[in-house]
Formats: C-alpha cells, structure tokens, sequence
C-alpha cells in the first residue's frame, strides 16, 4: 500500500518572474528571472541541484522541444534535466517530477521550472493551432473559451440557474481576482473592475465575455525542494511539505460516452477524492485555507469549487455571492488574482500557483497577507478542455499539519 | 424493360440573399441592375460546395431507401470543387455506399445535369442496380453581373433504373450544336457572356424546339398532352414563348424558380424536374429540356407508384426552410470576392495528411463509429476499446454509422475567438439518441435559431476546412437543427 507524499518534500526556494507582456524578453529571460530568485531563497549554491525539470506547453512559440533550453538558459552542468508536458498542467508537472526524484532518494535537491512565451503571436488570446492529424480531420472548431463557456449551457441547464443569475456570479468572480490582481505587484493585470463591466464586454464566446476571460501572458515561476531532513540541515525552519500531488486524465468517457452531462469535471473529482486522502483531509470546507485554482474562466472557477468539494453541487453560485471565497471571505480563492489577473503563461501557471501558497505561509505576501494563518494550501490545474483534459491538484501545507 | 425514375430528391441551402440588396451595393455602377432586383437568391453556406449539396440530395432522395444494391453513382456540375479527384467518388463515400461502384463525373456544360440523367437512365435499361444520379450547382460570379442575380444554389437527386418506377422513361432526345453563348476556359473563375437577345433568339427559340419536336415525334406524344414542362433558363418568358411555338398548354409551363431560388445552373433543370414529380399525380407527363451547347429533351409519364413514396423533404420542402439573408458583404466574403481581414489566426495551415485521410476515410466521409458487439456501446470515432468504463472490451468494435442519426444538444457556444469565415463559430457537444456523442461543429444556424440544451440535431455533410495553399479541401459532418421531418417521428 503506496504512503503516498505527504510530508516527504519540502519546498525550500520559489521564484516567480513578474507576468504580463513581456515584450523585450525572451523565454530564457523569463526563465532567469524566477530561477535567481528561487536560488537566493533557498540559499544554496547551482551545484546543489541534481535534477531539474522544465513545463511549457506551447513549445513551438518560444523556446521549441526538448529540456535543452532550460539547461541552456541556466547552464545547468550537465544534470539531468527533462521536459514534460501536459497541457495547462505543465508546470505541475515539473513540480511533481522534481517532488517524485526527491521522495525516491534519485537526487537530494531538484529544481522545477515552467515558463511560457505567448505573446509572439501578433494577436489576443491563445495561439490558434492544430491539434493533431487526426483530430484536425473531427474535431469542432473549438477554442478555449468557447470549449470551457459550454459548462455554463450545461450548468444553468441542469441546476434550473437562470443565465442572468449564472453571469452575474461568473462577473462577482473577475471582479473579485481583480480586486486581488491590484494588490500583487507582478500580477499581468492590476486594474479593479466593476459587475457592470464586466456584464456589458464585448461576448467571446457566449456566454463568457472579455472579463471572463483570463490573461494571456508571459512568464515563468521555479521551485526548488529537497528531503525535510536536508531542509533543516540547510537552517530551514517552520517548513512548507508536500501533503498531496495527485493528477487525472480524462479517457474519453466525457468525450464520447453519454455518462456525462457536460456540467462538471470528472477528472478534477476523482484527482480532488485522492489528494484530500493522501493529505489526510476530511473536511475539506473547514481544512483547507486558501485556493489557487484554473480560473481560465470565471466559469471554470465556478464549477471547478463544486468539483473539489468546497461547495456543494447547484451551490457554488450562492458561496461565490455571498463572498465566500473573497480574499476576506471564508476560504479565500485566488488571492493573488489567479490566472484571470497573475496571468497564465500555461507552463508557469501552476508554479505559480504553489508560489503564492508558499508566501502566505510564510507571512510574506505584502499587501495581500491573509490575516488568518494558512495551514493548507490548494492549487489546482485543468489543461484541455472540460471533455477531455488533464487535471492536476497540489497540496502544501504546514510541516506535520 | 422500361426505365424510369425510382426515386427523387432535392436540395436548396437555407439562406437566400435579398437581390435588392445585390443592387443597392452595385446600381451606381449599372443601373440596369435595378430590374433584376426582385425577390431572392439560394446562397450556400461557406462550408457548402457542389459536392455537399449532392449529398443532401441524393440522401433526401435515397430517405430509407436500402442502398446496398446501389450500381452507380454519376455526379453533374460545372463548379465541382475538385478538377481531378472523382467528385461523384466523394458523394458516394458520404453516402456510405458499397465500393463496388461505377461513379462518374458529368461537366463542361449548363446541359451536363440532364445529359447525365440521360445516360443513367440508358446504362439502366442494360439492366445494372439502380443508378444514384446527382446534379448540383454552386456558380461563381462577378460581383454586379447579371448572373449574380440569377443564379442559386441547389441540387437535385433521382435514383434511376427498372421496377417500381415513379415516371417512366418515354423517351428523350439530345441536339449537339456548339453554340457559345458563353464559356469558361482553361484556368478561368468566371463565365464570358454573350448578348442575351441573340442567345434568345438564335439559340433557345430555334435548338431547342428542334430537340422537343424530335422527341415528341419519336414517342408520338402530342404536344397538348404535356402537363408539365420544364425549362431552367432564367431569361424571363422564353418557357411560355416555347411552349406556344410548339403547342405545349399555357398551364404545363413550370415556374423557373427565379423568384425564390434562382438559376441552379447545370442542376436547374433536374431541380425542376424534381420539383415537378413532387407536384405530380399518376398520368402526368412531365417535359425536361435543357439548353447548352444544344438541347437534352427528356419526356416521363408519372406512374400510380408514386403514391407509395415515402414521404422526403424535396425541393419544396427545402425552400420552405429558409432564412433571408440582407447582408450582401456576407455573400462577397463567402465567395472572395473582397479582400476581407481575416486575422492572423486565419493563417493556420490546413493541410490533410492524404494517408490520414484515407486511413480515416470511414470516419471523416461517412461518419462511421464503433459499436462495441459485447456491450452494445455506440462510439464515435471507433476505436479498438470500448469507451464504456463496465466493458473495455478490445477489438470487439463494430461498424456504425452516424450519419442519418437525429443528437440533442447538451452544451454549446457561439466562438467569436476561433477563426470561422461566419464567426461566431457555433458548435457544441451533441449527443445521439441510441449511444455516442461528439464536440461537433453547428452549421445552418441562422439569427433566428435559439439554440437550447436538449434541441434536436441532424447531422449534414460540409467542409471543414479550406486549404487554400494546396486547393484541397475536407469534409466531415458537422450539426445542424432539425426540424419536424427530421425527427424520426
């Protein structure tokens, strides 16, 4: 019977470039740019690190395949260093690999990385591209607003919500990680927003409008871990664990078979079940401090509260009104302004998130500090599309919590 | 034996373009336009082309009929999309036909719609399985010419051959003059026209009485006995004028379409006939002449088997599915007629692997999924496990065709992101009634659809995408509403 991770890594450096339209840096800028940070919070030296591991998504508008350009921009000596990808998960990847290498006694300390260039493109949104040979043969001409604003259609259809009601708690959502995104310094975006504003934008894909939608940006974010023994060896003391890395793909059940309804992630509950087990969470309403999760769009977040079991299912509309997951709320989601004001460079997205539990834990998350003391902290990614994707959930949390 | 008709069908797309509209954008420059400003046009959908509108055709045509002993397939046009690549070859892949097939392509000519049926109906008298034979126009224009006005876009079907005919063969006759009223060579988009006077005069008033008297000598029916009589040209009166030259009554002359559909170019004259046999009763005789580089003159006497045709949607039925369309720019767009912005996001490369294709030729042209043989599960596309998380069972996928399968919608969007040549781009996840379910593409949706969760769909063949860099194309299947007809109800 597998112990799972729970207190077996600790998290002894993160970094995280400022996102946003990073016009005059390349990738390997991007990549600097978290990874010194990282290293100079964990105070050790490059030699330290004996694996590394690399997330980006959309290779071909930036740095192309392999871990090669990770090593490069770093100059890395000579380690092993891979590449993974998987979707909007990418950057989680990079964080489970280098977690997995630690807990199996492969290498002492590794380092994770994951950076995305976006804006090369020469227009908004994400790169529009093609999905595969055969997919291209069948597959809808879907974006991924109008993949993930379907959840709404479904949503409203099966709970009875009326679509004003639905976009008014989609709106309370943008206006909320907004409100957050203007008191974090390397958020993409920083402007506050009203309800109004965000009903009245211009549609994208019904029934999500602009402000429904998050940032697409540049960036990168790193973490680096290694063993709790080895952590305090180093002088680390009140260390942050890894209490849950779990991950699931979707097998074509959303797809293609009539079981599902199209109204919630199959794959987030069955990775969210297994997380809470790994940490030894029951409760997780009153367990968990604070969320980081895909808040690709306003709706996502929605559904996406249901799915890990904070909300219960038809409820999130009345938990999203009523403040409960405001940065003064009950459970606080995206207090550092999510994807929709960070930004979502996709390989650092999820690196990103681990960062900012990492800081709030720590008391150093400026202007944004959570009063209240955060014991658990969850961070959640959801790459593809609601019918079939990936999703990957962390959990960190106080050493022995 | 006799010959005849077996079966008919037709197609007319759903969006007809207001030609005041045509005129109102280009009067200033020819005001002579205003006198064609009446009424509408049939306009295809961006993702329709000839050989997608023979395949509705002919699937309205063939409605339950089992076409497993299907014999050929032979296609008419003067647009078809494809110079070299049997575009009937293509028609009959979506309808799922068996490949054991003669299928052929008639072109070249505003008289290859009516030859073609000709021909079907000659190589059936030889005694083969019916004939499927499908005529379909989509014309290219100049913007503010004549023919942009009067033609539209359609298709008809009819399967041919011997048993029970609906309208049996009397007999037909075909004129060969060259004369070139106009032409299109070797590499060019659009007709060359000569003056409609002469046309009139030299042309459709003296070849083709010539063709309609032959014909009538040959199966000694008189002219007053014609009930219904079938001439596509667009050019207003000459039907009636030929019809009094040769003595066919004022009452048989069929109207052309022009108010409501337009010229179908090549396909017109079988959209009439189709249209015809629709309004017919036992005893008719139904007249067909054509006219380019001469004249095809087809005579037919309707049968008491018509009576017993299963109810289809015809030409008639798809003009009444109508959506009018006031946005000429849109009609420019669809055909390149302006250089519009489409946006970086257009420039991604469509090209088809032809081994991909061809590998999932079943899938992408005829819509076949799997069926699992242990538990019964429908999926789509097929694969060599089944989806059913109880089963996953391996290799026990079994052919199944999607295509004639009514879906409701579960979810859905209307994409303004996604380059679409008609953004938004609407599409969702439909689920079909017996099992299987698919992120599909919509098409056919017009302003005054209101999409809802639980809408029923049916599925239609169109393209998916235009390579425009290798002048390829690809079809697959993509959703549209259904309406009562379609229901299976």
């Amino acid at each position: 019977m597998a112990s799972g991770i729970k207190d077996k890594v600790a998290i002894i450096g993160m970094g995280c470039s400022k996102f946003g339209e990073r016009w005059n840096d390349n990738a390997e800028d991007l990549m600097i740019e978290a990874y010194v940070e990282a290293l100079e919070d964990a105070g050790i030296e490059k030699s330290q690190i004996e694996a590394a591991w690399l997330g980006t998504a959309i290779e071909e508008e930036h740095v192309g395949k392999s871990a090669v350009p990770l090593s490069m921009a770093l100059r890395l000596p000579n380690i092993p260093v891979t590449r993974v990808e998987n979707y909007c998960a990418s950057g989680s990847e990079a964080f489970r690999g280098a977690v997995y290498a630690v807990a199996s006694g492969a290498c002492d300390i590794a380092l994770a990385l994951g950076v995305e260039k976006l804006k090369d493109t020469g227009y908004g949104g994400l790169p529009q591209r093609n999905r595969g040979s055969v997919n291209d043969l069948f597959w809808a001409n879907a974006s991924a607003p109008g993949s993930f604003a379907q959840l709404a259609s479904a949503y409203s259809a099966k709970h009875g919500v009326n679509k004003d009601d639905m976009k008014r708690a989609m709106a309370h959502i943008s206006v909320k990680s907004h409100d957050n995104g203007s008191r974090n310094p390397k958020a993409h975006l920083r402007n506050k927003i009203n309800e109004e504003k965000v009903m009245n934008a211009p549609m994208i894909a019904e029934p999500l409008g602009l402000f429904d939608c998050c940032g697409v940006s540049d960036g990168s974010a790193c973490a680096i871990v290694t063993t709790p023994e080895i952590a305090k060896s180093l002088g680390k003391k009140d260390l942050i664990t890894v209490k849950a890395l779990q991950l699931s793909a979707s097998n074509g059940t959303e797809a293609q078979h009539n079981s599902w309804d199209g109204s919630y992630f199959v794959t987030t509950r069955a990775a969210a079940n297994r997380a809470y087990k790994e940490a030894g969470i029951t409760k997780p309403r009153d367990q968990i401090s604070m969320f980081e999760v895909h808040d690709c769009f306003s709706i996502t977040e929605l559904v996406t509260m249901e799915d890990l079991f904070i909300s219960e299912e038809g409820n999130a509309v009345n938990d999203v009104m009523n403040g409960f997951y405001d940065a003064d709320g009950k459970v606080p989601c995206q207090i550092d302004g999510g994807l929709k004001c960070f930004g979502h460079p996709i390989g650092a997205s999820g690196l990103r998130m681990i960062y900012e539990m990492y800081l709030q834990m720590q008391g150093r998350a400026g202007e944004r500090q959570r009063k209240e003391e955060p014991v658990f902290g969850m961070t959640h990614n959801l790459g593809g599309f609601p019918h079939q994707n990936v999703c990957s959930i962390t959990i960190v949390g106080k050493e022995g919590a | 034996m006799e010959v005849g008709i077996l079966a008919y069908g037709g197609y007319i797309p759903q969006s007809r373009l207001q030609r005041s509209e045509i005129a109102k954008a280009h009067s200033w420059f020819n005001p002579g336009l205003m006198g064609l400003a009446k009424g509408e046009r049939a306009m295809a959908n961006w993702d329709e082309d000839s050989v997608t509108m023979a395949v509705e055709a002919a699937r309205d045509c063939l409605s339950e009929y089992d076409r497993s002993d299907i014999s050929a397939v032979y296609m008419a046009s003067t647009s078809f999309p494809f110079m070299d690549r049997q575009n009937a070859g293509i028609v009959a892949d979506a309808l799922n036909l068996s490949t054991s097939l003669q299928t052929l392509d008639f072109a070249s000519s505003q008289r290859a719609g009516s030859a073609g049926l000709a021909t079907a109906l000659q190589v059936a008298k030889g005694g083969s399985g019916p004939i499927l034979f499908t005529a379909a126009e989509k014309r290219q224009t100049k913007a503010a010419s004549p023919l942009e006005f009067t033609s539209g876009d359609g298709a008809a079907a009819f399967l041919v051959g011997q048993g029970k005919i609906i309208a049996r063969l009397l007999g037909s006759h075909t004129e060969a003059v060259d004369f070139v009223d106009h032409f299109r060579g070797e590499g060019e988009a659009y007709d060359y026209n000569w003056e409609e006077r002469w046309i009139r005069d030299e042309g459709y008033l003296k070849i083709v009485p010539s063709a309609i008297s032959a014909l009538l000598s040959e199966t000694g029916v008189k002219a007053e006995d014609i009930t219904t009589f079938c001439f596509p040209v667009a050019a207003r009166g000459v039907a009636g004028m030929l019809a009094k030259k040769l003595g066919i009554p004022e009452s048989a002359v069929a109207d052309n379409l022009q108010a409501n559909c337009g010229e179908t170019g090549t396909a017109h004259s079988m959209v009439m006939l189709s249209l015809a046999l629709e309004n017919s009763k036992p005893g008719d005789k139904i007249l067909v002449a054509s006219f380019g580089q001469g004249s095809d003159a087809l005579l037919f006497e309707v049968t008491e088997e018509i009576k017993s045709l299963s109810p289809r949607k015809g030409v008639a039925g798809y003009l009444a599915r109508r959506y009018a369309e006031t946005n000429y720019s849109k009609f420019l767009a669809f055909h390149n007629l302006v250089k519009l912005e489409r946006g970086i996001r257009a420039e991604t490369d469509k090209k088809t692997g032809l081994t991909t294709l061809y590998r999932n030729k079943g899938m992408t042209q005829a819509m076949i999924g799997g069926q699992c043989s242990q538990c019964g599960t429908a999926q789509f596309p097929k694969s060599n496990m089944c989806v059913n998380e109880n089963c996953g069972a391996i290799g026990t996928q079994e052919d199944y065709p999607f295509a004639e399968r009514i879906s409701k919608v579960n979810s859905y969007t209307a994409d303004r992101l996604t380059y679409s040549p008609d953004p938004p781009a609407y599409y969702g996840m439909i689920q079909f009634e017996e099992g299987g379910r698919l992120m599909s593409d919509f098409t056919d949706i017009s302003p005054e659809t209101d999409i809802q969760v639980g809408m029923p769909m049916r599925m239609m063949f169109r393209i998916k995408d235009y390579d425009d860099k290798r002048g390829f194309r690809r079809y697959f299947w993509k959703a549209a509403p259904a309406d009562a007809s379609n229901k299976g109800e």
